[in-house]
């Protein structure tokens, strides 16, 4: 590792933990921020001649909070800030200090610092970009690419959302029980949504945005060491990895979507599978499902698939039936009907989805999985038009050329036949 | 004498390295992991996955099983090493040259008392 990568890497982990506890001491985001931000560029002053602070959160924490203060003081008095080395005197009582300070605080520090980035009046994109601001400490450069915006948009959307939130009164005191589970679930859905928007993403933003992916990951990982005895925490964070694992296998070369049957199982990640599979075993031990935890546990079974033709349909339909009722969707629904089709055939399964034509009449999935279903009975003709409506709902190229490739099957397939009619 | 190489490092700050940085610091133990396989020095090692996953059984009357690691520490134990080494310092050498291949957090260095190799697991 180069020098500075290290420091780097302190700042990214002891970020939230420390924008999150100087955010309890000023109470307002762009001071803890600010306060960071001037503690990091001490940092990046001292740290590579003292070498690196036994713990670097608790050294920000104290010196982001020493220099804001004293940035207060200065503009009242207009006294000299004072010199580095009177900053870091502060070392000696570093830890005792930061660890009375923040020792019984930094869970809830770090939950509420995620928790106002997912505030309910904020728009899923407005929270995204937030979070990866605020908590995962992207640039805004970074995140524009990302989102394929202007760095001004960027700018302007996070400032909204910073005037919303400081709107919003989010209050400071330590949260009761019920106000804490409250919080944790809202934070672990916008997790989700961060994954989410890296891992539907094809083509060429499928790079720019994979790092959302592991972002993501490492906040759920964040929020299970905070949390260790939530099994929803333990499913959440399993199903990020167990679905990331199949990264490298999802693409092909020229960015065209690779569905599970086609992927190649050997670029399979089987370290975070292995993590994934871990984790699974421990949430079922509390006896207390959810919906990550049987997302997580679908993810599970077709992970330890070795081959397509190995994965135990049967069970992942049982588990869609399960998810239905925790959490009823016609999407869920659908995602079952594709497993209905491996244990009952396409006609069982073309008829479960019939009752969701109208609820998702401009849904690309829909019409692909219908269209596939079709197919499959030899309905080509009403599965082309499934198809041509498929490709005209499609979010990305990568969709659009999935579904023109089934296309171009059904031609094939109907072609010989033509010239038969016509000798 | 065979001797524990105990790894300890902040999990969060080994889990925030980029994947080249991981696999930069992986190439750089696996010199030192060689040579002493060439001397015959290098016994079973492990890298742990994150003490998230982690369950911990309390060998209490009756037993507790409990969520996460065993204890709750600034660095937490992410591998180990067994090796073996004429002396403590011989031990410490090469504990020594696995830090200067991934500097940050300690090595406990504990001398082994019975060491089973267990060759099922080859």
């Amino acid at each position: 590792m180069t020098d500075t990568a290290w420091i780097d890497a302190a700042f990214t982990s002891a970020r939230p933990q420390a924008v999150g506890a100087l955010l309890r001491y000023f109470r307002n985001l762009d001071t803890a921020e600010e306060a960071f931000q001037n503690a990091c560029l001490r940092a990046l002053n001292s740290w590579p001649q003292n070498g690196p602070p036994r713990d670097p959160a608790a050294w920000l924490i104290m010196v982001g909070r020493n220099v804001a203060i004293d940035e207060v003081r200065r503009n009242r008095k207009q006294e000299p800030l004072p010199e580095d080395e009177a900053i870091s005197d502060l070392e000696d009582a570093e830890e005792a200090m930061a660890e009375r300070l923040d020792g019984s605080h930094y869970r809830d520090d770090i939950l509420r610092l995620l928790f106002i980035c997912c505030h309910p009046d904020l728009p899923a994109t407005q929270q995204i970009a937030l979070a990866l601001r605020i908590v995962s400490g992207l640039s805004v450069k970074q995140i524009a690419r990302a989102f394929l915006v202007s760095e001004a948009a960027i700018e302007q959307r996070i400032t909204r959302a910073k005037a919303r939130v400081a709107d919003a009164d989010v209050p400071f005191e330590t949260p009761g029980a019920a106000e804490r589970a409250e919080r944790l679930s809202a934070v672990a859905a916008m997790v989700y949504l961060i994954f989410n928007e890296g891992y539907s993403a094809a083509g060429d933003t499928a790079e720019i945005r994979s790092p959302f992916c592991e972002e993501a990951i490492r906040l759920a990982r964040l929020l299970l060491r905070l949390f260790q005895s939530e099994p929803e925490i333990m499913g959440l964070t399993a199903l990020l990895l167990l679905q990331h694992a199949r990264a490298a296998a999802r693409f092909d070369a020229d960015g065209t979507l690779v569905l599970l049957d086609d992927q190649d199982r050997s670029l399979w990640n089987q370290q975070m599978i292995a993590e994934g599979l871990a984790l699974i075993d421990k949430a079922m031990r509390h006896r207390r499902s959810g919906p990550y935890q049987i997302q997580a546990a679908i993810a599970a079974l077709h992970a330890r698939a070795a081959r397509p033709e190995d994965t135990d349909w049967a069970q992942i339909d049982l588990l869609y039936g399960a998810l239905e009722i925790v959490q009823p969707s016609a999407v869920v629904t659908l995602n079952r009907a594709v497993a209905v089709s491996k244990v009952r055939g396409p006609q069982a399964a073309l008829e479960m989805i019939e009752p969701l034509a109208m609820r998702l009449s401009n849904y690309f999935h829909y019409f692909g999985v219908r269209g596939a279903f079709l197919m499959q009975l030899g309905r080509n003709q009403e599965a082309r038009v499934a198809f041509d409506r498929a490709i005209a709902l499609a979010n990305t190229s990568a969709e659009a050329a999935h579904i023109r490739m089934h296309l171009d099957r059904l031609m094939r397939d109907s072609a010989p036949r033509a010239a038969k009619v016509s000798q | 004498m065979l001797y524990a190489i105990l790894c300890y490092h902040d999990e969060d700050l080994v889990g925030s390295w980029s994947k080249e940085q991981d696999t930069a610091v992986m190439k750089k133990l696996a010199v030192v992991q060689d040579r002493l396989r060439t001397q015959g020095q290098l016994g079973p090692v492990a890298r742990l996955l994150p003490t998230t996953s982690a369950t911990t059984l309390r060998k209490d009357d009756p037993p507790v099983v409990l969520d996460g690691p065993y204890a709750e520490t600034k660095e937490q134990l992410l591998g180990f090493y067994i090796v073996d080494c004429g002396n403590l310092d011989e031990a410490v050498d090469v504990a020594r040259d696995l830090g200067a291949a991934n500097p940050g957090g300690a090595y406990e260095i504990r001398p082994v008392g019975l060491f089973q190799p267990g060759d099922r697991l080859k």
